[in-house]
């Protein structure tokens, strides 16, 4: 199924193909018996797709090498930076962490991200099992409901927000404005964000499963949380991932929901920066773009044996 | 918050009515009890808090709230609920309930200078025109406030001068003799528990909102402050007449009636002559709508940026998906080494928060310094002119956006059975023919959904507008309009710019793009077919 249980004995596990084919040869369950082909063969079937795998890195990174270019200019201006690195000095960094205060950006992002990933993840697959496992009135259209209001961005509302947290603030000041829980309950409003994508993976995963299961005495609690949950684990990472990437750059509701300086995010903090100088805070802007970057890029490396590989065709057949 | 655990279920006890191990244990129901417990333990501790504020509505709504929740889990029935109630809740209110509020406010003038309902405007006018006689009382005054000492809400703690043994607590609603935990010394109160009082600095600085208060007393007169420490109790001059709404000025017999100036309502006399500035939130039915629809400034513009904003989220979704699409299935090839490093390479652009990104790209697109005219030997002003403006910001979004296409696209690719494609090239079909027949519509069930949310979603990406280009450039012979404006940010220009803030406005704006988006929706969605079996 997926690497952590490891395969079955006996099965040919597609996700695992990759796996095997990156990380040695000779392995017994590969599909594509490593023969010699010709090199123009090679290319027409392979080779090709390096080709354009390396122009695609160049055009995902070209920005990202500028960033880091610009974040180790000792200048930190726009008119001196440049794609690649032509200096290597780490002032940008020291006045970050010396004159901003990055360290408390950073934890009150990570808590938002954590709090909201959490929610967001759990209540989106407790939901995504009813729609798939259950047949009740209103399904359908719950689900088409939940689609058209996912569409209604928070900001629309982003005034009326504003007024019912001033309001809760009098009565319990803990989660009213500007303070981080209040901010995070408002994101918690799209904890049924990854209902859909979730729910498409439930469904590709057999009923008999389940009813095996319960024949086996377990309550439908179990089969979601001991069968169902851990064959989704991979899309549950994927569907985190991209709640965690769209929760640390939320910018908009931030910036208003959240003044004082110490329950800054990273987002409305850099922004500040960058806002008021642009031209020649760009380096120390960089920095801390670096900085934010870093968790999310190693959450991706980490979460990436997940991403490789669906759930279907080991799921059957286990 | 919510309790998931469930035990007792009958639905299933039905059916296996012979045997049903391991059900209905101890500590689950024992820890249900306690979560349950604390749901109702927290309602029971707010309701006093939220009877003091007069909060109503939060009320209803935390004790909905704890029944809805109760209902839900004490019981064993309604299995589908237990999973769908966390996740609706928290999507009513604070997705659904600020649409609805959002909804209301569009059909009133709330906004800049009518924030007030008219009641407390017509107690501000009348409580304004106090004026003293020489009998008034006077009192020593001590400003102070359990909220924030800038907005407030204040309250005055007054002793009078003839009287240093009595203290009164007012407020905009009345007075209170001999509130609680008041220290008073030489005659004026020094100290209040719960409350903080405000020096004369930030007397000063909220003085607006303290020019404002008057408090009014039971025998038809109103206290005001008289400086800083002082305050006075007089008469008004202005009398209100609730019956006949109108407020007669009592020295010169002037009748001030409700009129209708602008889109606001003032009390004025026979000439139109305002009695005071300020105006009240009222119910303006459809005006706002029309106003969207048939003010020349808007509807001028209207049709050319509603193209551009349906093109902008066309070509940004079409685009990401093709490309994403594209990366996912060259690299999808088991045989291809160094997948790993190729897709976390790819995704890197995902991991970078979108406002750095897009406050980057706006930074190349500089003429003379920018990065795109470096590498490219051009020397375009790329924000100077309408169309290459369009081209920077697509590009822009382009960069974004492909990488979660290429993320969902992958997933997509590998949950489809290689069974399937096996398949097809077995009966024969070629490496295109089996994708365009077999796994492209496969796939396309998956992310359909996730192409017209992602749609919708560049449809409202102000956050893309805003911080790339501000909408602009803007051409002279219309300053309002920029050349890459996309609804949201136009009209919220519109709302929020110049001649004050008009949230009534901008909540009708927000109405008519959440129709907009919606109906487009749909649209798209029977066009691709794709909810038809939605099961």
């Amino acid at each position: 199924m997926t690497q952590v249980q490891g395969p079955p004995p006996g099965t040919t596990i597609v996700e695992d193909a990759p796996a095997a084919a990156s990380s040695g040869r000779g392995k017994g369950g590969d599909k594509a018996p490593r023969v010699k082909m010709g090199a123009s063969r090679w290319f027409r079937e392979i080779g090709w797709r390096h080709l354009v795998g390396v122009l695609a890195v160049v055009w995902a990174l070209f920005p990202v090498s500028y960033l880091v270019s610009a974040s180790l200019n000792p200048l930190g201006n726009v008119v001196t930076s440049t794609l690649i690195p032509q200096a290597f000095s780490l002032d940008n960094y020291t006045k970050l962490l010396d004159e901003q205060p990055f360290g408390t950006w950073y934890r009150n992002s990570i808590i938002v991200c954590a709090a909201v990933v959490f929610v967001q993840l759990f209540f989106s697959a407790l939901a995504a099992f009813a729609f798939s496992r259950f047949r009740f009135t209103g399904r359908r259209g719950g689900l088409l409901a939940l689609l058209l209001i996912q569409m209604f961005p928070q900001f629309l509302a982003a005034v009326a927000l504003y007024l019912m947290f001033t309001d809760i603030g009098a009565v319990i000041p803990a989660i009213g404005l500007d303070t981080l829980a209040g901010y995070i309950l408002m994101m918690c409003g799209g904890s049924l964000g990854q209902v859909w994508l979730i729910k498409g993976f439930f469904d590709s995963i057999p009923m008999s499963l389940d009813e095996a299961a319960m024949l086996d005495g377990a309550s439908h609690v179990q089969v979601f949380f001991r069968i169902i949950l851990p064959l989704v684990r991979p899309i549950l990472a994927v569907c985190g991932l991209l709640v965690f990437v769209g929760v640390i750059g939320e910018f908009l509701m931030a910036s208003i929901f959240l003044r004082d300086e110490g329950n800054k995010t990273l987002a409305t903090g850099l922004y500040g920066l960058i806002d008021a100088d642009r031209s020649n805070n760009l380096g120390v802007f960089a920095a801390g773009s670096i900085m934010t970057a870093i968790p999310v890029v190693l959450l991706f490396l980490y979460l990436q044996r997940f991403i490789v590989g669906g759930i279907t065709a080991g799921g059957v057949k286990g | 918050m919510a309790d998931p655990i469930d035990s007792t279920d009958t639905s299933h006890r039905r059916t296996r009515s012979s045997r049903r191990p391991g059900r209905d244990d101890v500590p689950a129901i024992l820890v249900k009890v306690l979560l349950l417990g604390i749901v109702i333990g927290t309602a029971v501790a707010l309701t006093p808090a939220l009877v003091g504020e007069e909060s109503w509505i939060f009320l209803v709504a935390t004790w909905l709230i704890a029944l809805v929740l109760v209902a839900t889990y004490a019981t064993g029935r309604a299995l589908p609920a237990k999973y769908l109630v966390p996740g609706t809740l928290m999507l009513a209110l604070f997705v659904v309930f600020p649409i609805a509020l959002t909804a209301k406010t569009s059909f009133t003038n709330y906004g800049d200078g009518t924030r007030n309902d008219q009641q407390t405007t017509v107690d501000q006018i009348v409580g304004s025109s106090v004026t003293r006689a020489d009998d008034s009382p006077q009192y020593n005054l001590t400003i102070a406030t359990d909220g924030d000492p800038s907005s407030g809400p204040f309250t005055y703690f007054l002793v009078p001068q003839d009287d240093p043994e009595t203290v009164y607590e007012g407020t905009e609603d009345g007075l209170e003799e001999d509130p609680g935990g008041v220290t008073v010394e030489n005659g004026r109160v020094t100290a209040v528990d719960g409350y903080t009082i405000l020096n004369i600095k930030q007397i000063s600085a909220a003085s607006d909102a303290l020019d404002e208060i008057a408090i009014p007393t039971e025998s038809d007169t109103f206290i005001v402050r008289d400086g800083t420490s002082e305050a006075f109790e007089g008469a008004p001059t202005l009398v209100y007449d609730a019956d006949a709404d109108t407020i007669t000025d009592e020295a010169d017999d002037v009748v001030y009636t409700v009129q209708q100036q602008g889109d606001r309502e003032y009390f004025a006399d026979e000439t139109g002559k305002r009695l005071s500035d300020q105006s009240w939130t009222a119910n303006v039915g459809t005006r706002n709508f029309n106003k969207i629809f048939t003010d020349s400034r808007i509807s001028s513009s209207f049709i050319g940026i509603f193209i551009w904003t349906v093109v902008f989220a066309t070509l940004s979704v079409v685009g990401t998906f093709l490309l994403g699409l594209a990366f996912a299935i060259t690299l999808n090839d088991p045989r291809v080494r160094g997948q790993k490093i190729y897709r976390a390479l790819l995704i890197l652009p995902y991991a970078i928060p979108g406002f750095i990104s897009l406050l980057l790209w706006s930074s190349f697109y500089n003429q003379d310094f920018g990065l795109i005219n470096d590498i490219t030997g051009l020397n375009i002003n790329w924000f100077g002119g309408s169309f290459s403006a369009k081209v920077a910001v697509l590009l822009t979004n382009l960069w974004m956006g492909f990488p979660y296409m290429f993320l969902v696209s992958t997933g997509a690719l590998q949950a489809i059975p290689e069974d399937l494609t096996e398949a097809a090239r077995i009966d024969g079909a070629s490496g295109f023919a089996g994708f365009r027949r077999i796994t492209f519509p496969l796939l396309l069930v998956t992310v359909a959904p996730l192409l017209v949310a992602t749609f919708a979603f560049n449809f409202n990406n102000f956050g893309a507008i805003y911080l790339l280009t501000g909408g602009g450039p803007f051409s002279p012979d219309n300053p309002t309009a920029g050349g890459t404006d996309i609804l949201i940010s136009y009209t919220y220009r519109l709302a929020f710019g110049a001649g004050g803030v008009q949230i009534g406005f901008a909540a009708a704006v927000s109405v008519v793009l959440f129709v907009i988006t919606g109906v487009i929706a749909a649209l798209q969605f029977r066009a691709t077919r794709s909810l038809e079996d939605v099961n």
